[in-house]
């Protein structure tokens, strides 16, 4: 970890520099009683980068790996809607990064700013510089808040949420959903999609429903969705928006967040006042995939070889998750970022040796949603490579949604949660 | 079968670099075995009330898979999942899985 940070500005300036950073990542990295086969550097430790950091160690054994992350700890989108209900705490859906520093990846905690693809180099907010030989970037979502006035400043004052991203944001909504007084209105907006989690703002509506009807029954919870329907599970979501949640829950297409001025939010047709807005921004790739030009389709996503996650604009560059521009059906989730990181990290371990690459990698989805306190239900979809048409198709007659929400399956999505956490995280 | 699977599997790990084709399926059934661990646990070690698939013999594994399949086993999600692997990707992971040992 030290021969990481110690990787700075000095051993960079030249030509000659490379060598000498080469040779100190080639110490550091003899984790395994060889030499290193080659640095990768990984920015980003949710799902996909801490997976990817996890897979290099547990299938390269003498790669060395670096992660870069903001935060000290992981917190989980998905499980962070039941947060917001009051049925799970912070502490339940936050875990750390102990397993992977066990595992010998080199945890750095700092913000990467730029890439120099040229000279393989990734510099942090601080004036680090970290030389890689195959860089990843699974830096998720970040908002377009130009594209709704007055958004970027209610959310600086504290008086809208998007708690899109856990942490922070997720905290803050369920104080305000806490505070709020019974009769109040909790206003949500959808984008169009693609978005990050299809499914995840019906969920939180369910579950926040389910707090309001116990605890502040007078209230009102309010669906703008920018999308003409319901864009995931949607029957199912229908019928526990009727059966459960009437009375309390309304839900409207078509009814796009243009403007948030005070505490109204206004789509082309409703000024919304609201006691507590919480607005899904808009969303495309990660700034720093942005910066580094790897948001090549529609100047929105990343573009990727499917076979290993690498960037179809910028070589060298392996990009994870929801910044990637998702193949037909592939959702942006958790699920998928994990699973897109195995396949990059077996694929670089083969580029790293010379070696060909798997040519049928298989990548698979699950999704459960809780449509109260304590049902829920599931979407999945296989995704295999084809290899014709260059990208991963779903496999006809596979995966599907649940016959109906169950107690089960609410058991089900939090055994899936311990499990991914474990497998990604390599939880003790 | 457990055996004979083990016996063909386990040398192909331990030897990838020797030979291409034993590598390459060896890596090919980590690779697919990996689909599965997101709720099966890393190497097939389950946390929880999720089912554990390290140490399963791979007959056992094969034949669950093709009873979700068929519809012969009920399930909520495993039919939807194991419609989406061949036989021949059915076969590799089971190996595998049967491979691993059980969570310590």
């Amino acid at each position: 970890m030290k021969q990481g940070f110690e990787l700075g500005r000095r051993h960079l300036l030249g030509a000659g520099a490379a060598l000498a950073a080469t040779t100190l990542a080639g110490c550091a990295g003899m984790t395994s009683g060889g030499p290193s086969i080659g640095r990768v550097v990984i920015v980003g430790g949710g799902y996909g980068g801490a997976t990817a950091a996890r897979y290099l160690k547990l299938w390269g054994g003498n790669v060395d790996v670096t992660l870069i992350e903001r935060q000290s700890e992981f917190v989980s989108c998905p499980i962070s809607n039941l947060v917001l209900g009051g049925y799970k705490t912070m502490a339940d859906i936050t875990r750390g990064y102990g397993g992977l520093k066990a595992a010998g990846v080199k945890m750095v905690q700092g913000e990467a700013v730029a890439v120099d693809p040229g000279a393989r180099t990734v510099r942090l907010a601080d004036g680090r510089t970290l030389a890689y030989d195959r860089l990843v970037l699974s830096p998720g979502v970040d908002f377009m808040l130009d594209q709704v006035g007055g958004l970027q400043a209610a959310l600086d004052a504290g008086r809208v949420f998007h708690a899109w991203k856990a942490g922070p944001q997720t905290a803050a909504l369920r104080g305000a959903i806490e505070g709020m007084r019974d009769g109040g209105v909790f206003a949500m907006f959808i984008p169009k999609a693609p978005y990050r989690c299809p499914p995840g703002p019906y969920e939180r509506a369910c579950v926040v429903a389910t707090y309001l009807k116990a605890a502040k029954p007078r209230s009102k919870l309010l669906i703008y969705d920018a999308n003409p329907e319901i864009t995931s599970k949607k029957g199912l979501f229908q019928k526990a928006f009727s059966e459960l949640h009437a009375g309390i829950l309304e839900y409207r297409p078509n009814a796009e967040l243009k403007e948030i001025a005070g505490n109204v939010a206004r789509t082309e047709f409703d000024d919304v006042k609201a006691d507590v807005i919480n607005a899904i921004p808009p969303q495309r790739g990660g700034d720093l995939a942005r910066s580094a030009g790897l948001l090549n389709m529609n100047a929105r996503w990343a573009g990727v070889n499917w076979l290993t996650m690498e960037s179809t604009a910028v070589p060298g560059i392996h990009v994870l998750g929801d910044t990637t521009f998702s193949a037909p059906q592939m959702p942006k989730s958790g699920h998928m970022a994990n699973q897109q990181a195995k396949v990059a990290a077996a694929a670089i371990i083969q580029l790293l040796q010379g070696a060909a690459v798997n040519p049928a990698p298989v990548v698979m989805n699950t999704c459960y949603s809780f449509v109260s306190d304590r049902e829920a239900m599931h979407v999945a979809s296989v995704h295999q490579y084809n290899a014709a048409e260059k990208t991963f198709k779903t496999v006809p007659g596979s995966g599907g949604v649940s016959a109906a929400r169950s107690l089960s399956e609410a058991r089900h999505a939090l055994s899936w949660a311990n499990n991914i956490w474990t497998d990604s995280l390599a939880l003790a | 079968m457990h055996r004979l699977t083990r016996l063909l599997v386990a040398p192909a790990l331990l030897l990838g670099g020797l030979s291409p084709a034993w590598a390459q399926d060896a890596n090919l059934a980590r690779s697919l075995a990996a689909t599965c661990a997101n709720c099966h646990g890393t190497n097939g070690q389950a946390r929880g009330d999720m089912t554990p698939l390290a140490g399963v013999p791979a007959n056992k594994i094969i034949a669950m898979l093709a009873d979700f399949k068929s519809g012969a086993l009920p399930s909520t999600i495993m039919g939807q999942i194991a419609k989406g692997y061949t036989d021949e990707q059915v076969r590799l992971l089971a190996g595998f899985f049967a491979a691993q040992p059980a969570k310590r």
